[in-house]
């Protein structure tokens, strides 16, 4: 198995060209991998969420809350499937010409791009100015969280502290996304400098082929791994016990009862 | 840097099958290891320059099947291994295709005609130096066109469709088959695979290492020409800068069903502008019911140049191909205006 791929260039120099396209199958096979192994897990040990008991005694002690619970607004719902769009149009538009399946895909690689560009710049603004920014960050105080949540995924009742409005699981893929989506971009603005675009004025010249190399491998690194993210991603969002956080990105809303069992109402209060 | 031996062949295993099927078992057995060879002209110049360094070659030359012209269809079927003298010479296609009698006549060198063939011409690989001096371009699998950058020599490369990379098809014969319609015979894993020949040539922008749709284990067999086309009004020019012997750096082909001076139906594709040969059909839809006269052929050529981008070298492309076009609507009368 081949990591990256090397070329001379004019000049004798050995330089980097891209990654070799068995990283593609092995986040692929990787990410199904992934997917099976859970799945066979969670078949035995369901995730435990707060005892109906102790949700009743809450619901009860807290009878201003609304039956329905806002957990993502209008655009931030957009925004999301915009991004979810873009992404998968990336991921396909650039490895199915990989699989065989020949067709015109740089115009609407970049494109796509493009609107994943736009998205996450209207993402990173709104986020800053119009949503609780730190909530879906992690750091070292949510440590106590992720022992408690790896012991309840192996279906022990642990009395640590529940998340705010997002399960540290969706925090870290968050981040995974970030460091990679960041990667994704930044590498692909830089490579559509060789592709003609409307865009830019074309310019094979703008850095030296090693440096274009790396720009390669990193584009074709985060892209790889979009691929095992992605199949993680959907996997979750189908799963029988998150349906209710998938629901909520198309609805808007979860009840109030899912609220009280997921979540810790004095790290994320919810709104009216 | 070290300097490169040249001129003398790397090592391979030579296979010589004498039958299709004998050919299609090696192909089947050394997959992407094989390299098959119809006439040797673009193949020798590949591993002579040891750009290309296959582990096996498979040589076309003694499979007798994949040799001749004959009736097919109310048409003629052209073995891929038949000699582009013999396509040129031969009775039938001069009578009903005189257009690819012409284009295949006028490919390189007597010599050349000789040796080279149906098949070969139209699966040969793209001329770009670059690309042929082995650098590390995008046909060849790096990330980086040679010839599409700013003080690059680039003045046979593409006008039309270019994507990342800007080689051309250097085929004569290419646009010529399509003109007429024809059709390709591919064995692919042991069944016949019949694409026409439009579809058989592919851009940049589908597979940027290929200017065909041949794949590893393909074995072009032959090339069908329909009788729809026999007898028509065709019109084959070719223009190089020598003219003893050397590729197109634009040809034309063009397939003209008149009535009277009024035209009914049309082909016209023109090579060396593009990485597959470019169809007018814009020019086709707009030529459809008019007159063949100066008018239609001088707004045939704007329209058929409409869109065309040229790199640093090869703007002259543009009012060649367009007089080129414009020639061809006139036909007999080319040269009269």
């Amino acid at each position: 198995m081949e990591f990256v791929n090397w070329a001379l260039s004019p000049w004798g120099e050995n330089i980097l060209v891209r990654i070799s396209w068995d990283l593609f199958w092995a986040s692929l096979v990787g990410g199904i991998l992934f997917l099976v192994a859970h799945g066979g897990y969670m078949l035995f040990s369901p995730h435990h969420k707060r005892e109906a008991g102790e949700v009743d005694r809450m619901e009860a002690a807290m009878p201003g809350l609304p039956a329905a619970i806002p957990r993502h607004s209008f655009v931030a719902r957009i925004f999301h499937w915009v991004m979810a769009f873009s992404m998968l149009a990336l991921v396909f538009t650039s490895f199915l010409p990989v699989v065989g399946i020949k067709f015109a895909w740089v115009y609407w690689h970049w494109m796509a791009g493009i609107l994943l560009t736009g998205s996450i710049i209207f993402h990173i603004i709104h986020a800053t100015f119009f949503l609780d920014f730190w909530s879906i960050w992690v750091g070292p105080k949510d440590i106590p969280e992720a022992k408690a949540e790896m012991m309840r995924e192996f279906g022990i009742d642990a009395p640590g502290p529940k998340p705010g409005k997002y399960p540290l699981g969706n925090r870290l893929y968050h981040l995974a996304v970030l460091v990679a989506g960041l990667g994704a971009i930044g590498s692909g603005l830089l490579m559509m400098s060789r592709v003609r675009t409307p865009i830019f004025e074309r310019n094979p010249y703008l850095m030296g082929d090693a440096a274009y190399g790396f720009t390669y491998v990193l584009h074709g690194l985060t892209g790889v791994g979009f691929v095992g993210l992605i199949i993680a991603h959907i996997y979750f969002a189908l799963r029988p016990e998150k349906f209710w956080i998938t629901k909520s990105m198309i609805f808007g809303t979860i009840s109030r009862r899912q609220y009280l069992e997921h979540h810790d109402p004095e790290r994320w209060a919810a709104s009216k | 840097m070290p300097a490169q031996i040249r001129d003398v062949m790397p090592a391979f295993e030579l296979f010589q099958p004498a039958s299709v099927s004998d050919a299609l078992g090696v192909l089947d057995r050394h997959g992407a290891d094989a390299w098959v060879m119809a006439g040797g002209l673009d193949t020798f110049d590949w591993l002579k320059d040891r750009i290309r360094r296959p582990k096996v070659v498979v040589d076309l030359s003694r499979v007798a099947e994949l040799r001749g012209i004959k009736e097919a269809n109310g048409g003629l079927e052209i073995g891929a291994m038949t000699t582009l003298t013999e396509v040129s010479h031969n009775q039938m296609v001069k009578e009903r295709y005189a257009l690819l009698a012409e284009a295949a006549g006028l490919v390189a060198s007597p010599q050349i005609r000789n040796q080279g063939t149906m098949g070969g011409n139209v699966s040969q690989d793209a001329r770009c130096w670059y690309y042929r001096a082995g650098w590390p371009c995008y046909r060849a699998g790096g990330n980086i066109c040679y010839a599409d950058t700013p003080t690059a020599v680039n003045r046979e490369h593409a006008i039309f469709d270019a994507d990342r990379c800007v080689a051309v098809n250097p085929s004569d014969t290419a646009p010529a088959l399509i003109a007429l319609d024809a059709q390709m015979v591919i064995n692919r894993a042991g069944s016949e695979l019949v694409v026409p020949a439009q579809d058989f040539f592919v851009g940049p922008e589908v597979d940027i290492t290929r200017l065909t749709m041949l794949q590893p284990g393909d074995l072009l067999t032959a090339v069908r020409i329909p009788g729809t086309w026999a007898g028509k009004s065709f019109y084959f020019e070719k223009v190089r800068d020598r003219q003893v012997w050397d590729f197109a750096l634009v040809n034309i082909a063009s397939a003209i069903n008149a009535a009277g001076n009024s035209i009914s139906e049309a082909r016209l594709v023109v090579n060396g502008v593009a990485a597959r040969p470019y169809r007018l059909e814009a020019v086709e839809a707009f030529v459809r019911g008019k007159g063949r006269d100066e008018q239609t052929a001088e707004q045939a050529g704007e329209l058929a140049v409409q869109g065309a981008v040229p790199l640093r070298h090869n703007a002259y492309k543009v009012p060649l191909m367009k007089a080129l076009v414009k020639r061809a609507i006139r036909g007999a009368a080319a040269w009269n205006s």
